[in-house]
């Protein structure tokens, strides 16, 4: 099958969904590909590159091909372009774009929306938004540093002590971690908050500092109170903004609820309360904004000198690094189509991912897909063995108990030794030392250790072989012949133990050390 | 040569002797005590040789040819072995050599059963014991020999009572010892029955002890025979009066018993239960052929495009590795990566293989550096950032259902939790049960993909596509 990869026609969109990288891995799955003329322009790849890559360079012609990857939604001339049968893939947006949906069944398409992969583990590789999230925080972190007047990281120098910058990042999705990483690794101090508690683990990770608000949750609340708890949430939420806001220099917001406009997290209070020369980033643009004063696309100063970026295009200020993460997704896609390699991409809508991103089917609206179950459900209808405290778990002898044993033991020992003879105690004595040293010895034994350990022990264990020497030669022809052969079993033991034992320690080699 | 001397002589061996174990518990210290085992053993004999040979109550002349003779052929044998066996063979040799203390261990107490000493009674006890013990090493170690080497099936033994029968047999034995006791010196036949009685018995015991412990638990098998060895080495020091040999079994017996004792709570089993034969007798019943859903599989050329896009790689062997010989290629495939700027590191299962330690001296042999081979404490904290996990050749070690199913068999075995990893990939010959003969939920994850084939193969296919 042809696959083609168009020019983006978005004005501003630098991105382009195949970097000759991914061309050679669509190229082995063993497809033809087409790139429209210039499509890589923008984000760095030339034509040429693409034809070493192995793909055809073409012009309008791409949208001839079987395969459609592209970045943005097609425009309303480029759907026309469309013909029945096509594939089409690339973020769609269908719980925003009803009327774009519409418009590509009509087309008799089958179309995958990029945006729409489920949020499970094995789609991961898929998901365009966790990538293009990721380069935007990175992004958001940089034009604020852009914008900003002073250095992020702190000094102390010649002309004077520099402090560090203090970025606050909310929301902890991808974005803000990315974020977080990176204003970190810039030398910023870096606080973060997110309604979830329980990312803070992934906060401190990153290296940043995760602020918690009180919230009174009184366990089980009575009716009526939850309404009330969430109302006492963003009532905290709201003072620990205006308290930030007074105190850090850069704020990164990325609070977005897919399909819904952005929760307005800042006011214009709050932003005038800030620094002049300070920088907001408003990750939330594109839905409205987090912050009072966005625009979505615009950088706005405030009067009071602080600086608003409402970019939308953050990823696409990297665009040689998205095209390639974008494109790696699609290559995924298309593994995902093609198990065989062969060419051929079959929409196999048993697979939950593949049916979460198919949108149209030959012109058959698909959306909304049936919810995913995030994890597999335990299988039904098993026998579900009650789940029985841990028999298998060993309870510690009580130590009473274990004193009684001891003591036991003790005494029975008594009893024994007032009718053995005095050698044997002696004999009983080294033995007890022995077992003890034996126990002492090898109880901090490497691992790695223990198959030379045993052989070693096994040969050492040879040296029964001097019972057999102190009976050999004995008037009893019987018994010297028993001790004969006992000296030769326990000599192989004693010579072949040790000697496998310096072969095997032979081979145990630390890096660098002499190969 | 005087007895004293014979005396300070066996002191300085078992000193040497206890230096080589404390020795062999580092890297760096091991080979200096390897050596420090072969200079006790040299001096143990020679001062030995020198007493029963020379002075009026030696053996002569012909005691010297004899003993030259039948060490001269032991040591060819020995050497010969130890020279040519493949790494993957450890297992077997080990086994075999235990079995060698163990007949040993046989013969010198029925020669002692003729001496006259001056306290008959501890001494007859001695014998039995002795005797006794040697022979469960020795048949014990000739069946974990068999089934190591797949000579015989490695399932267990279910005879009905089996339990039972090792009691009952342990009971014979004190009431053969007390009969023993009882008997006259002078009725030399009837001795002579009693202690056939008593030799036939343990070697019965040894038998069914072993022939009842499945495949999987062999390496607990032979830390335990490697430490029945030890006691019977030291009860012929009791019966012999010889302090070094007391000394010596000691050592070997507790350390042995100490080194199983690891592999158990490794394994989450009772030592008692291993030790008296036969594991998992009261285990849950296995949920058999519940619906784990599809596996899915994965070709070579994918692995190496997973591997070459990684950060960091873990490789957790089994003893699949060992049987298809692909250390070589894992650790060429381990170099390379490494060239590539991976950070590549090997979790090793306490009881991964057949022997402790077997993946590591594996390993070792393809020089994989051991530095970057880590203990499953070690790594299983970091399963969580590592990027791709290869499971070669590895089943139970890695099975999910004993952290999480309750009701499996395997509950509660500490386990290589690879699972947490971004993406698993196994090795393996077919969907078939590891040892353990439990279903792995892992193969039916999201995130882990089959490689099926040999594993030497399928690594070599790896290496090329790379």
């Amino acid at each position: 099958m042809r696959i083609g990869v168009p020019r983006e026609s978005r004005p501003g969109e630098t991105r382009v969904a195949a970097t000759p990288k991914t061309v050679e891995q669509l190229v082995g799955l063993g497809y033809t590909v087409f790139v429209q003329r210039g499509a890589g322009r923008a984000a760095s790849f030339d034509d040429d590159s693409y034809l070493t890559a192995g793909a055809d360079v073409i012009d309008d012609a791409v949208w001839k091909a079987d395969v459609v990857l592209k970045v943005n939604a097609p425009s309303d001339v480029e759907i026309a372009l469309l013909r029945p049968g096509q594939i089409l893939a690339s973020l769609l947006s269908p719980a925003l774009e009803p009327a774009l949906i519409e418009k590509l069944a009509a087309r008799g398409v089958t179309a995958l929306a990029m945006d729409a992969v489920p949020r499970i583990s094995r789609a991961q590789s898929l998901d365009v938004l966790s990538s293009m999230a990721n380069i935007g925080g990175y992004r958001a972190v940089v034009e604020a540093a852009h914008e900003f007047g002073s250095f992020f990281t702190g000094q102390v120098t010649a002309a004077g002590k520099v402090p560090p910058a203090k970025v606050l990042v909310v929301g902890a999705g991808v974005a803000g971690l990315a974020a977080i990483g990176t204003a970190s690794s810039l030398g910023a101090v870096v606080r973060a908050f997110d309604a979830r508690p329980e990312v803070a683990e992934q906060v401190e990770s990153m290296g940043a500092e995760f602020l918690r608000i009180d919230v009174a949750d009184d366990g089980p609340s009575a009716d009526g109170y939850a309404r009330e708890t969430s109302e006492d949430f963003d009532a905290k939420a709201a003072a620990l903004y205006a308290e930030q806001a007074r105190d850090v220099d850069i704020v990164i917001t990325t609070a977005l609820i897919p399909g819904r406009p952005a929760p307005r997290l800042f006011t214009e209070e709050m932003v005038a309360s800030m620094k002049p020369g300070s920088v907001v980033v408003d990750m939330a643009a594109a839905n409205g904004g987090n912050v009072a004063g966005t625009v979505a696309g615009q950088k706005v100063v405030t009067d009071h000198g602080v600086t608003i970026l409402g970019y939308t295009d953050l990823p696409g200020r990297l665009p040689t690094q998205a095209s390639q993460l974008f494109g790696t997704n699609l290559v995924n896609l298309l593994k995902l189509l093609t198990p065989d390699k062969d060419g051929e991409a079959h929409l196999d809508l048993d697979d939950v991912v593949q049916r979460g991103m198919t949108v149209v089917r030959d012109g058959e609206v698909l959306w909304p897909p049936p919810p995913v179950q995030v994890s597999a459900a335990p299988t039904p209808g098993t026998d579900v063995a009650p789940p029985a405290p841990m028999s298998h778990v060993k309870q510690p002898m009580s130590s009473t108990r274990k004193l009684g044993i001891a003591a036991a033991a003790a005494v029975l020992f008594l009893l024994v030794s007032t009718f053995a003879p005095a050698p044997f105690l002696g004999h009983f004595l080294v033995f007890m030392l022995s077992v003890v040293i034996g126990f002492y010895v090898i109880r901090n034994v490497h691992h790695a250790l223990h198959t030379p350990l045993m052989s070693v022990t096994n040969a050492i264990s040879g040296i029964i072989v001097v019972g057999a020497l102190l009976q050999v030669g004995h008037d009893s022809v019987w018994v010297s012949v028993l001790a004969f052969v006992g000296i030769l079993v326990a000599s192989i033991n004693v010579f072949g133990g040790f000697r496998v034992t310096a072969r095997m320690l032979g081979m145990f080699s630390r890096e660098g050390a002499t190969r | 040569m005087s007895a004293t001397l014979v005396q300070g002589a066996y002191i300085v061996a078992g000193l040497l002797f206890i230096l080589a174990l404390a020795g062999l518990s580092r890297h760096e210290t091991a080979r200096s005590g390897n050596r420090y085992g072969i200079a006790g053993m040299a001096l143990a004999l020679v001062a030995t040789v020198l007493a029963a040979t020379a002075g009026e109550d030696g053996s002569g002349g012909l005691g010297f040819l004899l003993i030259v003779a039948a060490m001269g052929i032991g040591a060819v044998i020995g050497l010969d072995r130890a020279r040519k066996v493949e790494m993957t063979g450890m297992p077997e040799l080990i086994a075999l050599l235990h079995s060698f203390v163990g007949l040993a261990a046989v013969l010198v107490g029925w020669n002692s059963s003729y001496e006259q000493t001056p306290y008959p009674t501890i001494h007859d006890i001695e014998v039995f014991v002795g005797v006794f013990i040697g022979a469960v090493t020795f048949t014990g170690s000739i069946v974990a020999f068999l089934k190591l080497s797949a000579r015989i099936p490695s399932r267990p033994l279910m005879l009905p009572y089996r339990n039972w029968l090792n009691v009952g047999a342990l009971a014979l034995f004190f009431v053969l010892t007390a009969v023993y006791l009882a008997v006259p010196e002078s009725s030399v036949f009837v001795r002579h029955l009693l202690l056939g009685v008593v030799t036939i018995l343990a070697l019965a015991l040894g038998w069914h002890l072993v022939a009842s412990i499945g495949g999987g638990d062999m390496p607990v098998v032979v830390s335990m025979l490697n430490s029945y060895s030890g006691w019977a080495a030291a009860a012929a020091g009791f019966l012999l009066s010889n302090d070094l040999l007391i000394i010596t079994g000691a050592l070997v017996g507790s350390s042995g018993a100490y080194l199983s004792y690891i592999m158990c709570r490794a394994m989450n089993r009772s030592f008692i239960s291993v030790i008296a034969g036969g594991f998992g007798v009261e285990g849950g019943t296995a949920a058999a052929d519940a619906d784990y859903g599809d596996h899915r599989e994965i070709t070579a050329t994918g692995v190496a495009e997973l591997l070459a896009g990684a950060s960091s790689v873990l490789i957790t062997p089994g003893y699949g590795m060992a049987v298809a010989q692909a250390q070589y290629p894992v650790a060429s495939l381990t170099s390379t990566l490494r060239e590539r700027g991976v950070d590549v590191r090997f979790g090793i299962h306490p009881v991964a293989g057949r022997l402790p330690g077997h993946m590591n001296v594996l390993l070792a042999e393809a020089k994989v550096p051991y530095d970057i081979v880590l203990e499953m404490d070690e790594v299983n904290d970091d399963l969580a950032d590592t990027d791709v996990v290869l499971v070669i050749g590895a089943n139970d070690t890695v099975n999910p259902s004993a952290a999480e199913d309750p009701s499996s068999p395997i509950a509660g075995m500490p386990v290589l939790r690879v699972w947490e990893a971004n993406d698993v990939i196994v090795f393996k010959r077919s969907m078939a049960t590891g040892y353990a003969g439990v279903q792995n939920p892992l193969f039916f994850r999201e995130n882990t993909q089959m490689l099926f084939g040999d594993a030497k193969e399928r690594v070599e296919d790896i290496l090329k596509a790379l």
